[in-house]
């Protein structure tokens, strides 16, 4: 009897593992200290640095998994948070000392501080020569109304390199969408028209949407102007969604079609209540890979063929070579991007709320 | 047979049916000369081996195959505007998009009820099998037996004239399946729908149904009549009663040849 009520299993106790992660975690500090160190002190650090960073971020990762283990559940949120958000920190202040100590050469690398500045530089300056700044001097907007209206506020955000860029992409984006869901929604219901045209989708979708930019300056009257620009991109993101919203629609269970036909649904009903939302998740899969798309075409284009947006003023910088405002330029790409793909999200949050 | 003796004219009259598929080989015979009659108000159990094309006829009384040969009728109602059949698909087949009552209340919607109204009547359903709590949740965040329940309660909210279930329990685990069987048959003698009811569940058959019909392994044809002579109501203590044992042997035996033959048909 008394042998049932005895501990079956040997549970550690949580102490021992606590005290034991502790001081593998000293270990491994000092461990990787004492090895770049040692590099160091042998005057051979530089040479190897590639691999004191690799042996020094393996050890890195072990320690935080130990210190993973100690946290407690309720503060388990803010350490992963920390962690994400840490380590690119840490990075950048890697990067920043590196610069300074001539470990990288600052010319083609400039640290994060000197990027930082360049970025403010160019929110500031307005160039008189080419009438542009980069987010339209927001700061004057009470001046420019007082003086000049709305109009005065309307000369004021077109000289923004960051809103003409937005606006393209803005504006390709909902004419190539609408349309190419629409064709991908019929394409995914009649098989006809998807055999006449699947064909033809597939080669423009391996294209690269670049190369249709020429032809596009030669269709329109002022090859220049926005027209060719926002048109290449309204090409893009119109051959994804077509292909995507297609895939979306014939991916829907027949279950879900029988029980909208059995229900007594109509043509516009079975649209609305089980064709679109049914294909929703894909559609919106197809949104998200038609912004980065869309992003790419932008900035090529205007690289290519602008005097206006932020694919040209990073390619500006590099003309005059300046490389700080080049990363710069990149950064305002980045933050464009991630800013469009939350909206993207709180869409699609709001449209499909099953989802969540 | 039901309705053949008393002589009115039956709620489902299926004629000398066939479902024959074009493949490249040449057709396949899914279904060959069934024929059913299934009177008002009875609750018809259809078994057979996999593959014997139960579930093709259903669909076909449903009007969602189209048939080869042979014809399908089902009888309307006085009320006109009333939907002839309703399914209960197996797969559930509740809209992950839409919320639970605005599942049930979707065939109304279909016809045109007022919002005010279906949300009533869906709501009425739902609170009749204890899922009135669970209105405004979307089907991911209950379980399967709750999807299979407002599955049912959609097609019984749209009031067809007859109710075609395609193995409605079969994808659920055992003891949640008998839990819905008992609500089934209580449901079913409150409101004495004209059912057709497809399983491949023996027990399930023969606790449910009035009648059970038998089907031969492919192609499918008809191959023998039970007519099940069990007091109503019942409920799942039927399933201990020498009388229903009795029904289950009987049928089984002829049921076991055919799941062999099927069996060897496919190898």
């Amino acid at each position: 009897m008394s042998e049932l009520t005895g501990p079956v299993h040997e549970t550690p106790s949580p102490d021992g593992a606590m005290a034991a992660d502790s001081l593998a975690i000293l270990l491994l500090a000092a461990g990787a200290a004492a090895f770049n160190g040692l590099l160091m002190l042998a005057g051979i650090w530089q040479p190897l640095a590639w691999l004191a960073i690799m042996v020094s971020f393996v050890v890195l990762v072990l320690v935080c998994e130990r210190i993973g283990r100690m946290v407690p559940l309720r503060a388990r949120p803010v350490y992963e948070r920390s962690l994400a958000l840490g380590f690119p920190a840490l990075v950048l202040l890697m990067w920043q000392v590196a610069g300074d100590s001539g470990l990288i050469n600052p010319t083609w690398f400039p640290q994060p501080s000197r990027i930082a500045a360049g970025l403010w530089d160019m929110i500031v300056r307005y160039d008189r020569f080419s009438e542009t700044s980069l987010i339209g001097r927001p700061w004057l907007i009470p001046r420019y109304f007082s003086e000049g209206g709305l109009a005065g506020v309307w000369t004021l955000l077109s000289e923004s390199h960051v809103l003409a860029t937005v606006s393209r992409v803005f504006i390709g984006f909902v004419l190539g969408a609408v349309p190419g869901i629409l064709l991908g929604v019929v394409m995914g219901i009649n098989q006809t028209v998807r055999l006449m045209l699947d064909t033809t989708l597939s080669a423009i979708y391996v294209l690269p949407k670049i190369a249709i930019f020429p032809i596009l300056m030669l269709i329109f009257a002022d090859p220049f102007g926005e027209g060719p620009k926002i048109l290449v991109v309204a090409l893009a993101v119109f051959i994804l969604m077509t292909i995507n919203t297609m895939a979306g629609v014939r991916g829907i269970d027949r279950v879900y079609l029988m029980a909208g036909r059995n229900y007594g649904a109509n043509g516009w009903q079975m649209m609305r209540h089980v064709i679109i939302p049914g294909a929703l998740p894909v559609i919106f899969a197809g949104l998200r890979i038609a912004l980065g798309t869309a992003m790419i075409v932008i900035i090529s284009v205007e690289f290519l063929r602008a005097k206006q947006g932020v694919g040209f003023i990073t390619f500006y910088y590099w003309e005059v070579l300046n490389p700080e405002k080049m990363y710069a330029g990149l950064i305002v790409v980045m933050m464009l991007g991630v800013l469009l793909t939350y909206l993207l999200q709180w869409l699609q949050r709001r449209m499909m709320p099953w989802q969540q | 047979m039901a309705a053949g003796q008393n002589g009115s004219r039956p709620k489902i009259a299926a004629r000398r049916v066939s479902k024959v598929y074009p493949t490249v080989d040449g057709s396949m015979v899914a279904l060959e000369d069934f024929s059913l009659d299934v009177a008002d108000g009875e609750f018809v159990c259809v078994v057979g081996p996999s593959g014997c094309g139960k579930s093709t006829f259903l669909r076909m009384i449903a009007g969602l195959d189209a048939i080869s040969a042979g014809t399908i009728e089902i009888a309307p109602g006085v009320e006109p505007g009333k939907p002839l059949n309703s399914v209960v698909f197996q797969e559930y087949a509740i809209f992950p998009w839409k919320t639970v009552i605005d599942n049930v209340a979707f065939g109304l919607q279909m016809r045109g009820v007022g919002k005010a109204e279906r949300l009533g009547r869906a709501r009425y359903w739902l609170d009749r099998v204890g899922l009135g709590k669970f209105a405004q949740y979307y089907p991911h965040q209950i379980s399967g037996g709750m999807k299979q329940r407002v599955s049912i309660i959609r097609a019984l909210a749209n009031d067809p004239e007859v109710l075609l279930m395609d193995e409605p329990l079969g994808a659920l685990d055992a003891q949640t399946r008998v839990v819905l069987q008992e609500e089934l048959l209580r449901i079913w003698e409150e409101t004495r729908k004209t059912v057709v009811y497809i399983t491949h569940s023996l027990d399930e058959a023969v606790l449910l149904g009035d009648r059970v019909i038998l089907m031969s392994a492919q192609p499918g044809r008809h191959l023998a009549t039970f007519e099940i002579d069990l007091p109503r109501p019942r409920t799942a203590d039927a399933l201990n009663t020498p009388r229903f044992a009795e029904y289950r042997a009987l049928i089984w035996e002829k049921l076991s040849r055919e799941v062999k033959r099927a069996m060897e048909q496919q190898q």
